[in-house]
This record gives C-alpha cells, sequence and structure tokens, in this order.
C-alpha cells in the first residue's frame, strides 16, 4: 500500500454503516502512551526521538494488528501528502507542523493510525463506522496489549499511564464520537444538549471544515476525565449519553416532519439542487447543504442516494484531497470551481 | 468578500468567535486567517490553562519549589507551568505532590482504576494492594450515590480484611 493509493479509497469510518449511522457518522478512541523514561517528544533530543522511532517500529512490525502496514516518515511528506492525512483524520495538525523523528503509520482500511513522537510518544487510534465504540475498543484494545509485551511503558501504580499532558494520565484514553444533529439544531435544543454534555464531563466540539468555521450541524462529543476510571467505565459512560443525544435527534427529526413536512422537503431538495448544479461553492456552503441532504436521506426524501455517497463526496471535497485529485496545487478560488464540479459529477452519476 | 483584515484578497475562511455570549463573525484569507489562528492558539493555549489550574495549587507549594527539577531529564516545575506539558515519566515523581493536586483538580481523582500494562517498568512507585483499590472504589461509588454497588464493595473489604486478620 502506498499513500496515493488512499485517495481513491473510502475509509473505513466514512462507509456509512454501523449502528445509529443516520446520526452518528463515526466512533474513535485513542491511547496515549509512552516510553517509560524517554523523554516525551517535546522534551526530548533527536537521539532520544530517533530510539523512540525505531523502538516503535520494531513493535509495528512484530503485532498481529498493524503487521504490513504503512510506516510514513513525516519529514519524507511534503505539505500537500500531510493536509491529506488531516483531512482523512490520520494525523492531527500538530502532527503535521516541525515534522522532524515523526512519523505515521496508517493500517489497512485506514481503520488503524498511530502518530509516533506526536505530544506523547505513541497515539494509537482506531476508528469506526457509526456508533461503534465497542468494536473500535475491541480493535484498540488487541493492538495495545500487542505493544505493551514488547515495549516498557511509563506507568505508575496510582496514576495510571503516565502522558506528557496531566489532561491525559491515567487510561490516556479518549473516546470520541461524531454527530450529525440537524434537528436539534434547527429546534434550537442543541445548545441545551451541548451544556448537559459538559456538565457530564464530556466535551462537544464543532466539526471544522476548511478553516475555523463549525457548520453542517456536525459535533465531535469525546470524554474529558482520563483517570479514576476503567476503561470500561468511561466508555459506557459517553455511550450511554450519546443514546441520549440520538435518541433526542431522533424524537426532533419526527417532529420537524410531522409538524413542517412541506418546509423540510423544501429546504432538502433546495440544497439537493444546488449541490447539483452550482459552478462554484466553498467548503462551508457545501458542508451545509450536504447536512441538509444528509437529513434528507433519513428522511427518505431523498431516496436514490446513500448516506456513503455523501461521505465519499465529503471527504473528497476538502482543500488536499481536491488538489491531489487534479495532481496539482489550487489556490481557494480555484479549488471552489472544482469542488463544485467534483460534486455535480458524483451526483449526476446516481 | 474582502478579508475583513487586509481588505485586498478574498475571504476563504469564516470564524465566529464567542466571547462572554458575544457572537463576532470575522471572514479572513487563507494568510491572515493562519496568522489570526496563531494568535487564538496563543490566547487559548492549554499552556496558559494548566498553568492557571496549577497555580491554584501553589498554596500547597514551599518557596522556590518552581526550581524543583526532574534529575531525569531535567524539567523543572517552572518549566511545565510555561509549557503545560512534563518532561518524561519521572516528573511525576518528581512533582508529585503539585501533581496530585493538579490531577485531582483536573479528573476528580487521584488513583487510577484502568488497564495494568503487561511488562511493568522497574520504577513502578508502591504497589496499592486489592484492599486499598477497593476502598476507592467504594467512597466513588458513595459519591456516586451507587449504594448497591457501595454495599458489595464493603462487603467485600470486610471478607478481606477478615482474612487478612486470620493470617
Amino acid at each position: 500500500m502506498k499513500l496515493n493509493d488512499l485517495t481513491n479509497q473510502t475509509c473505513e469510518w466514512l462507509k456509512g454503516t454501523g449502528p445509529n449511522s443516520n446520526i452518528v457518522i463515526s466512533s474513535r478512541i485513542r491511547l496515549a502512551r509512552n516510553l517509560n523514561r524517554i523523554p516525551f517528544s517535546h522534551w526530548a533530543n533527536k537521539k532520544q526521538k530517533e530510539e523512540v522511532l525505531k523502538r516503535a517500529r520494531e513493535a509495528v512490525s512484530s503485532n498481529n494488528y498493524t503487521k504490513g502496514a504503512l510506516f510514513l516518515q513525516m519529514q519524507e511528506l511534503n505539505n500537500l501528502d500531510k493536509q491529506f492525512l488531516i483531512e482523512r483524520h490520520l494525523i492531527s495538525k500538530e502532527h503535521a507542523l516541525q515534522a522532524d523523528h515523526k512519523a505515521v503509520v496508517i493500517g489497512e482500511r485506514e481503520i488503524l493510525s498511530i502518530m509516533v513522537n506526536e505530544e506523547d510518544h505513541l497515539r494509537t487510534q482506531v476508528m469506526q463506522s457509526g456508533f461503534n465504540l465497542d468494536g473500535a475498543w475491541q480493535i484498540i484494545n488487541g493492538v495495545d496489549t500487542g505493544f505493551g509485551k514488547k515495549l516498557s511503558f511509563a506507568y505508575s501504580q496510582n496514576w495510571g499511564y503516565l502522558t506528557a499532558c496531566p489532561t491525559n494520565t491515567g487510561t490516556g484514553l479518549r473516546a470520541s464520537v461524531m454527530l450529525h444533529l440537524p434537528a436539534l439544531v434547527m429546534t434550537k435544543q442543541i445548545n441545551k444538549v451541548l451544556q448537559a454534555i459538559t456538565k457530564l464531563s464530556l466535551t462537544a466540539r464543532g466539526f471544522y471544515g476548511e478553516g475555523t468555521e463549525a457548520s453542517g450541524n456536525f459535533f465531535q462529543i469525546s470524554n474529558q476525565v482520563t483517570l479514576g476510571h476503567s476503561e470500561e467505565d468511561i466508555l459506557d459512560n459517553i455511550e450511554r449519553i450519546i443514546k441520549q443525544v440520538i435518541g433526542h435527534e431522533q424524537n426532533a427529526r419526527g417532529t420537524l416532519f410531522e409538524q413542517d413536512k412541506a418546509r423540510i422537503e423544501d429546504s432538502i431538495w433546495r440544497a439537493f439542487a444546488i449541490l447539483k448544479n452550482a459552478h462554484i461553492i466553498t467548503s462551508k456552503e457545501a458542508t451545509d447543504l450536504f447536512s441538509r441532504v444528509r437529513l434528507g436521506i433519513d428522511l427518505r426524501i431523498l431516496k436514490e442516494l446513500s448516506i456513503s455517497t455523501i461521505n465519499k463526496i465529503f471527504i473528497l471535497i476538502q482543500p488536499a484531497h481536491l488538489q491531489k485529485i487534479v495532481g496539482k496545487a489550487l489556490s481557494p478560488q480555484e479549488r471552489d470551481i472544482k469542488r463544485a464540479e467534483l460534486i455535480r459529477k458524483e451526483l449526476g452519476e446516481k | 468578500m474582502l478579508c475583513d483584515i487586509c481588505h485586498k484578497n478574498e475571504a476563504s475562511v469564516h470564524l465566529t468567535e464567542i466571547i462572554d455570549n458575544q457572537i463576532t463573525e470575522l471572514h479572513l484569507c487563507e494568510g491572515c486567517a493562519r496568522q489570526k489562528g496563531t494568535q487564538m492558539e496563543q490566547h487559548f493555549g492549554l499552556a496558559d490553562l494548566l498553568a492557571g489550574l496549577a497555580d491554584l495549587g501553589q498554596q500547597f507549594e514551599t518557596p522556590g519549589k518552581t526550581e524543583a527539577k526532574c534529575t531525569n531529564c531535567g524539567l523543572s516545575y517552572h518549566d511545565f507551568r510555561r509549557i503545560g506539558r512534563l518532561g518524561c515519566s519521572e516528573c511525576y515523581g518528581a512533582f508529585k505532590d503539585s501533581l496530585e493536586i493538579l490531577l485531582k483538580r483536573i479528573h476528580g481523582s487521584t488513583q487510577h482504576l484502568g488497564r495494568i500494562p503487561i511488562k511493568k517498568p522497574a520504577t513502578v512507585q508502591k504497589k496499592s494492594s486489592e484492599l486499598d483499590l477497593l476502598r476507592v472504589k467504594l467512597q466513588r461509588a458513595i459519591e456516586l450515590e451507587e449504594f448497591e454497588q457501595a454495599a458489595r464493595l464493603r462487603d467485600k473489604i470486610r471478607a478481606l480484611e477478615a482474612k487478612k486478620r486470620k493470617k
């Protein structure tokens, strides 16, 4: 597998399958791990970072889950490739900065990725389509157990796994679920829901498209606390709360459709019509329109479209993806034209 | 639409900032957005937040404590407050008392109840007994008002204590 092969494949987490995939886009779990006594990546010298890379490579090649995975040194990638990996959620924005002595491991179908020498020595993540934290946990636990046999992790009996930032100490586990909540936004209940979530030691963030705007009614909910609860308890807590959010969104969708059917249908068909016909479209506009189209698929208004088609287009219209498809750098204005062209083509084929 | 900062380039980044319930919308070109992004990161940096949290613990610190250094990696407590990151696994031992307060503030707990690695590092701290862990769990169950769970834990603790006494 090579990096460029990824352009043409839809990653596992965008398959549009899995439990509650009409509302939940994807579920992700990441574990932060460090090697005992070796300074954390931001504080380590070149030699120490090289040592981490070397040991990570050995652990990856001997782990059943990561054998044969793509191992990429960040300094060998150009800026476009790095942006491409960020858009596919395989690396963080921070990992793309100052690329020396950093690497990323990408597993089959992009279910698994490992950042080496990011904030922590190893940041392993597993992504699943739909609401499937349990599936993600089964995999990541297996990967981590494998690494634990090979590597001596920084760990204390009292405080658990020791991480560069004390906000990750303990389990080092962050579970995130990406939700599409258009009906809660339309019925103006979203703030109440998000406030309640924060009180239950979870955090909610908007999903960012190009730049920093939160758009398209996409929200990411994750746990904040990593110490004092077992991994199972953390996952159980977030699962229970997300089930409730899903229930609220479902109810709101039902009520909206019952009370304001003509207006909802109009809004969805208009969004679809713009996407099918626009010749210039910004990332923000496309995200907002796709949010409405996505709702239209769930409400069985747009019957000929599938969630997986929408997910696929959604990733392809991101800036680095567009530029990789065209094979050259594009200005923001050129991207808006190319984006519209790609959407027309993909939707026209359906 | 032109960029709100340079008024020259086409705006391609649309930013909504909420400060004290005041919503401000900004439309920026790529260059200005990048600059603004860096400023924002500096403004809302995790390091500042952590430093703030760690500062609250200062009343428990003795003067000159910030000069304490980790003997393994050389990071001082002052460095930690500045960058918001620890230097290595041994820093946790070097700044134990301050971190105890900080971890309690962040997580509401200072006892790990999760997985234990297969290969334990040679420098692990004193192993807490099963009894200690059960007591922590009991405390938590009481705090969460999970009384059935608390009763089960209490019985387990009593059984273990009785077993210990017999030995």
